[in-house]
């Protein structure tokens, strides 16, 4: 077993327009893309789950091409708003980062 | 036309570029040089004030090297969401720096101004004819969220580029664009293929993003012709591969595979990223889906009141396990004050009180799954939002004073159990703005909801 953040070359959040969060996780090589995806501890819904969501509200993409998990959630609070935290929505990925992977 | 060539200083004027790289980009003989301005990602308050993320200098810096380099090929220079927001407030700032530049470097040419602000009675219109529809997610839309807007834009297309460069502009500064729309004007224009050129536009924009092993804000060049495109940046340390240009589709967009333009849709789900050197890729096999209908986003903010903040920290470890308790007990006693001084000239809704606890939930809100608090120390940061700059920054002073002696059961006698490192404890911050639109317009054609402005810059008299 290891977890996401020692397989991946980056995990990133950022905003995709002001209503909208996403994240991407990126391999250096397809080998490792493959082994996380057969793993079958990432998907919509463990996404879901590591943000308290619906798995409806998540829009869950694998990216063969760029060698990437890609996921997308509304923002809690829209970018800029009284009780928004992160402006540009950097500093949202944490929770995915110790996904345990076989 | 076999091949048209697009040099892209940068992903937005005014954060730099390596003015060797931009050269070695001119030496490529461009056809144009392209360069986005702006972004909603700096947050709303640019929209709200109409004041600019970047610096006047360091924007100037990067125009003037780009307008030089324009001038010297005779090629046009577009560039796209002036000013960060590409309200009217920012076109102008950005159109008095561009004759500002030409002043001082005596340069002629043709200007277009094309503005993206729009004219509230224009939207009320479509509103009433139900020509403006939401996005998801939306906030509530409505004729008073048109009224209340401090700015509205329109995100412009391709097309009233195009209607520029067709009046014979030699630059363009257009208010808010798609910033895909600024590098697929002229390629459109001379009949390339659309999933090719907006696809070649989607990297550009963002200059040397999509290399792997960006050091700072650089250059990139694309090679369009009529099936696929290469692209490949200047600076010979910096290095394109299929994965790296794959992955820039991935970069601030919800979905990486259909990328949504005023005219249609992107469509990556067949594109073929191959190298041909290892510096270049070469992609192919983009296709772009024509929409039924011509839409056009719109982007407003709006006030959302005056800030003052009190930025404190905690170190007693009562206190901290108590933090949940001790902040709502904090919360009652600030409104039990503000009421004892304002009574009912001030109802609790017309003002936010807002208590942020770094080292517990600070960053994610939320969205944090921590539920424990692990650290020794937390900061707090009190935030008062209200309808005058005079009335957030006494309820900030009061806020303050509670806080500090909020007592806790552990300690009898007066406490103080908050450290403030600033003198004066609180920071007005002044208007804070909030976006509070997300729609789009179904105009009645790509131009209507885009003025332009044809300006014959240095011409003799």
């Amino acid at each position: 077993m290891t977890t996401l953040a020692k397989l991946a070359r980056l995990i990133r959040s950022k905003n995709a327009g002001p209503f909208e969060l996403t994240f991407d996780i990126m391999f250096d090589d397809a080998a490792t893309y493959e082994r996380v995806r057969r793993s079958g501890a990432i998907s919509r819904e463990a996404v879901a789950q590591r943000y308290g969501l619906p798995a409806a509200e998540v829009k869950f993409f694998w990216c063969d091409n760029a060698l990437a998990i890609k996921a997308s959630i509304p923002r809690p609070y829209f970018q800029g708003d009284l009780l928004d935290s992160d402006g540009h929505g950097g500093q949202q990925y944490a929770p995915l980062m110790d996904i345990e992977i076989a | 036309m076999e091949e048209i060539r697009i040099l892209a200083p940068n992903g937005v004027c005014g954060s730099g570029f390596v003015e060797a790289s931009f050269e070695k980009g001119l030496c490529a003989q461009p056809h144009f040089i392209g360069c986005d301005a702006g972004s909603t990602d700096p947050g709303p308050s640019h929209l709200g004030s109409g004041e600019p993320a970047f610096p006047r200098e360091a924007v100037k810096r990067d125009l003037r090297l780009m307008m030089l380099g324009a001038r010297r090929l005779k090629v046009p220079l577009l560039i796209g969401s002036a000013g960060t927001a590409g309200a009217d407030p920012h076109l102008a700032w950005y159109a008095d720096i561009v004759r500002e530049i030409a002043a001082a470097e005596s340069l002629s040419f043709k200007l277009a101004l094309i503005h993206a602000e729009q004219d509230k009675t224009y939207l009320k219109q479509r509103l009433h004819e139900g020509r403006i529809k939401p996005l998801h997610p939306a906030p509530h839309f409505d004729e008073s969220v048109i009224e209340r807007s401090a700015h509205i834009v329109g995100m412009m297309g391709a097309e009233p580029f195009m209607k520029a460069l067709n009046a014979g502009a030699d630059i363009v500064i257009a208010g808010r664009a798609s910033d895909t729309a600024i590098f697929a004007a002229l390629p459109l224009m001379r009949g390339f293929p659309e999933g090719m050129a907006w696809h070649a536009a989607k990297i550009l924009e963002c200059g040397a993003a999509a290399v792997v092993n960006r050091k700072t804000p650089d250059c990139m060049f694309a090679w369009l012709r009529h099936d696929h495109f290469v692209v490949e940046a200047p600076d010979e340390e910096l290095r394109c591969t299929p994965q790296s240009v794959a992955s820039h589709s991935l970069y601030e967009n919800a979905d990486p595979f259909r990328l949504i333009e005023s005219s249609g849709t992107l469509d990556l789900t067949q594109s073929h990223y191959e190298a041909i050197s290892d510096r270049a890729v070469k992609v192919s096999g983009s296709t772009f889906i024509p929409a039924q209908c011509y839409t056009v986003k719109l982007e407003g903010a709006e006030l959302a009141g005056y800030q003052s903040i009190v930025i404190g920290s905690i170190r007693d470890p009562f206190i901290i396990r108590q933090i949940d308790d001790w902040t709502a007990r904090l919360t009652d006693k600030i409104h039990a004050r503000v009421h004892m001084v304002y009574g009912d000239r001030l109802k609790p809704t017309d003002y936010v009180l807002n208590i942020r606890i770094y080292g517990k939930n600070g960053t994610m809100g939320p969205l944090e799954p921590v539920k424990e608090i692990l650290s020794h120390e937390l900061c707090l940061l009190i935030e008062v939002t209200a309808p005058t700059q005079d009335v957030a920054s006494s309820i900030a002073g009061m806020a303050r004073h509670q806080a500090l002696h909020l007592p806790i059961p552990e300690w009898s006698g007066l406490i103080t159990a908050l450290a403030c490192p600033y003198n004066p404890a609180h920071l007005d911050r002044g208007a804070v703005y909030r976006f509070n639109i997300n729609h789009v317009v179904e105009p009645d054609d790509p131009y209507e909801m885009f003025p332009m402005e044809l300006i014959d810059i240095g011409a003799k008299t």
